[in-house]
């Protein structure tokens, strides 16, 4: 490929990479400005925003609900991840095919349309909505991603090892704990951290599972189709700020595990 | 060992299995049965009767369901061309930038959509980003660009552009270098190239990518809202008026079995057409 058409496709990636964060960037402008109602240019900067969003104790509600979900999802569908990747990758059982094309679905079905269908099930059960209906509910969609996820670290790896380790007359228990864990492991965190995002920032799943509670991400868009709140750019700011610091804490994360396995196997050597 | 693989292969699938029957398959089978109840109701032990789907086809929903699907059908050839220059970039040219874009795109998954979405509002509106600024520099200036069906497909376009570009960096990664010299070789023209090598063998890639802008765009119901205002009533709005303001579950439920028999065949029939392993592991079985 020519050098001219390599820069222009290189040109091409950036306008891409702007287009996606120019609507950041006009939310995180919107949250310094400090007139009430929003005009740019951007006369006055201020940071009251912020300060008024961090004492709202509906914004602090907001926090611990929305947290309290998305750590439960995480921790289950890093569990059921784990187990769902290795039937949908690892062993040739009869249902295999069926398996993974039901692992696919949810993710193809609209989530708002998912949310009420789960609703009615719910009332059909007798089951009151709170913020822990929330957490099946955004399950439906989060945890076949995680399992994926963790799928393509399972398709990676020489099931002779586990073979191996069976002859030498390891128990299922056993091969389970010290071979395909550890093997494993690298993808179950990138899940978690999947998992955890996903369903910090999920909208359309929260919208008609979670009753009288409220998660971050349903706040803000009650807000946003009511008309403008100056608080709507600031706590959205915080909220991406949120993941965004997770994220860092996940990816270093990933690394100390990845040098720490290095320097095993180099010991091991 | 393949007795062995039997049972572990089921044991392992059991929780997922569990969790999906729970959260899915079992609210389905509920919307299925609500949506032949009688009007208004709102418990499960009525007489069926299929007075709702009668009411869809005599009131008007169908428009909506084509609007949704207009819509969604243009986003997708929209995003086609757009990504696949980017693929392609990502595919076979770049190396440390395609890592970074990818870096990129991933983290803006994780911003909440009705954040990104109210963004472009921000962005557009009388007095936003971009009007703002071009009448503060250069006196000029328009009405703002929300409103209407374009930005609303502008939205679902922005919304779901990695859920096409992905599948399309790894539909073209499994495009043979050597096939495409040798088509280069052999006298093809970029076009034949593109149409007779690169087209066909990142179909797996292709088909995934359309599927997934497709159905996605198909059940949205935030970029209408946000961006369009009312300019056009959507389906899943539709689905959402008629379970809250109207109080009318069967209604609801018949318009969402509608949506989801048409999303969920066309889903069933892509996903019947890509080989899993291949796609994810790089193997045939």
């Amino acid at each position: 490929m020519s050098r001219s058409a390599r820069i222009a496709l290189g040109l091409y990636g950036m306008l891409a990479i702007l287009f996606l964060y120019l609507p950041i960037i006009s939310v995180g402008f919107a949250s310094v400005s400090k007139a009430r109602y929003l005009t740019f240019p951007i006369k006055r900067y201020a940071t009251k925003w912020y300060g008024k969003a961090i004492e709202s104790s509906t914004v602090q509600d907001l926090l611990v609900t929305s947290l309290s979900v998305a750590l439960l999802v995480t921790v289950i569908s890093m569990v059921v991840g784990f187990f769902g990747a290795l039937a949908f990758a690892r062993y040739q059982w009869r249902f295999r095919g069926t398996f993974q094309k039901l692992i696919l679905l949810p993710i193809f079905f609209p989530q708002a349309v998912l949310g009420l269908a789960l609703l009615l099930w719910f009332n059909a059960l007798g089951i009151i909505p709170s913020w822990k209906t929330a957490v099946v509910a955004h399950l439906v969609w989060i945890s076949p991603i995680a399992t994926l996820i963790i799928a393509i670290r399972a398709y990676s790896f020489d099931p002779a090892l586990e073979e191996a380790a069976r002859d030498m007359g390891a128990s299922t228990w056993t091969v389970m704990k010290e071979i395909t864990g550890p093997l494993l492991w690298p993808g179950v965190v990138s899940a978690g951290l999947f998992a955890f995002l996903l369903s910090w920032g999920n909208f359309p799943l929260s919208l008609f599972t979670t009753g009288a509670d409220s998660t971050l991400p349903e706040w803000l868009y009650a807000k946003m189709v009511s008309g403008y709140s100056p608080l709507v750019p600031s706590v959205g700011i915080l909220s991406i700020f949120t993941s965004i610091v997770l994220l860092l804490v996940g990816v270093i994360v990933m690394w100390i595990i990845r040098a720490r396995s290095e320097a095993s196997s180099a010991n091991a050597r | 060992m393949e007795r062995q693989d039997q049972r572990i292969g089921l044991l392992s699938a059991a929780p997922i299995g569990m969790v999906l029957f729970i959260s899915f398959l079992a609210p389905m089978l509920v919307i299925a049965i609500f949506s032949i109840m009688p009007q208004k109701v709102f418990s499960l032990l009525n007489l069926p009767d299929f007075s709702s789907y009668k009411l869809i086809f005599t009131q008007g929903y169908i428009k909506s369901l084509l609007w949704s699907f207009g819509m969604a059908m243009a986003s997708t050839l929209i995003l086609f061309v757009v990504c696949w220059p980017l693929a392609f970039g990502m595919a076979k040219v770049f190396k440390g930038f395609g890592l970074f874009i990818t870096i990129a795109v991933v983290v803006t998954l994780f911003v909440s959509e009705n954040i990104r979405l109210f963004g472009w509002v921000l962005t557009l509106m009388k007095g936003g980003l971009i009007e703002g600024h071009l009448r503060a520099w250069t006196g000029l200036t328009f009405e703002g660009a929300l409103y209407n069906v374009p930005v609303i497909v502008f939205g679902l376009v922005y919304a779901y552009f990695p859920f096409m570009l992905f599948p399309l960096v790894q539909g073209i990664a499994t495009v043979p270098d050597d096939a495409r010299q040798a088509a280069a070789d052999l006298g093809a023209s970029r076009w034949q190239i593109f149409y007779e090598v690169d087209l066909p063998l990142s179909a797996p890639g292709i088909v995934i990518g359309s599927l997934l802008s497709f159905v996605l765009a198909a059940g949205a119901m935030a970029e209408s809202k946000l961006l369009g205002g009312q300019t056009v009533i959507v389906i899943a709005d539709e689905i959402e008026t008629a379970f809250t303001y109207g109080q009318n579950w069967p209604l609801g439920s018949a318009l969402s079995i509608i949506l989801i028999l048409i999303i969920g065949s066309l889903s069933i029939f892509g996903i019947n057409r890509v080989n899993l392993d291949l796609i994810m592991g790089g193997r045939r079985s």
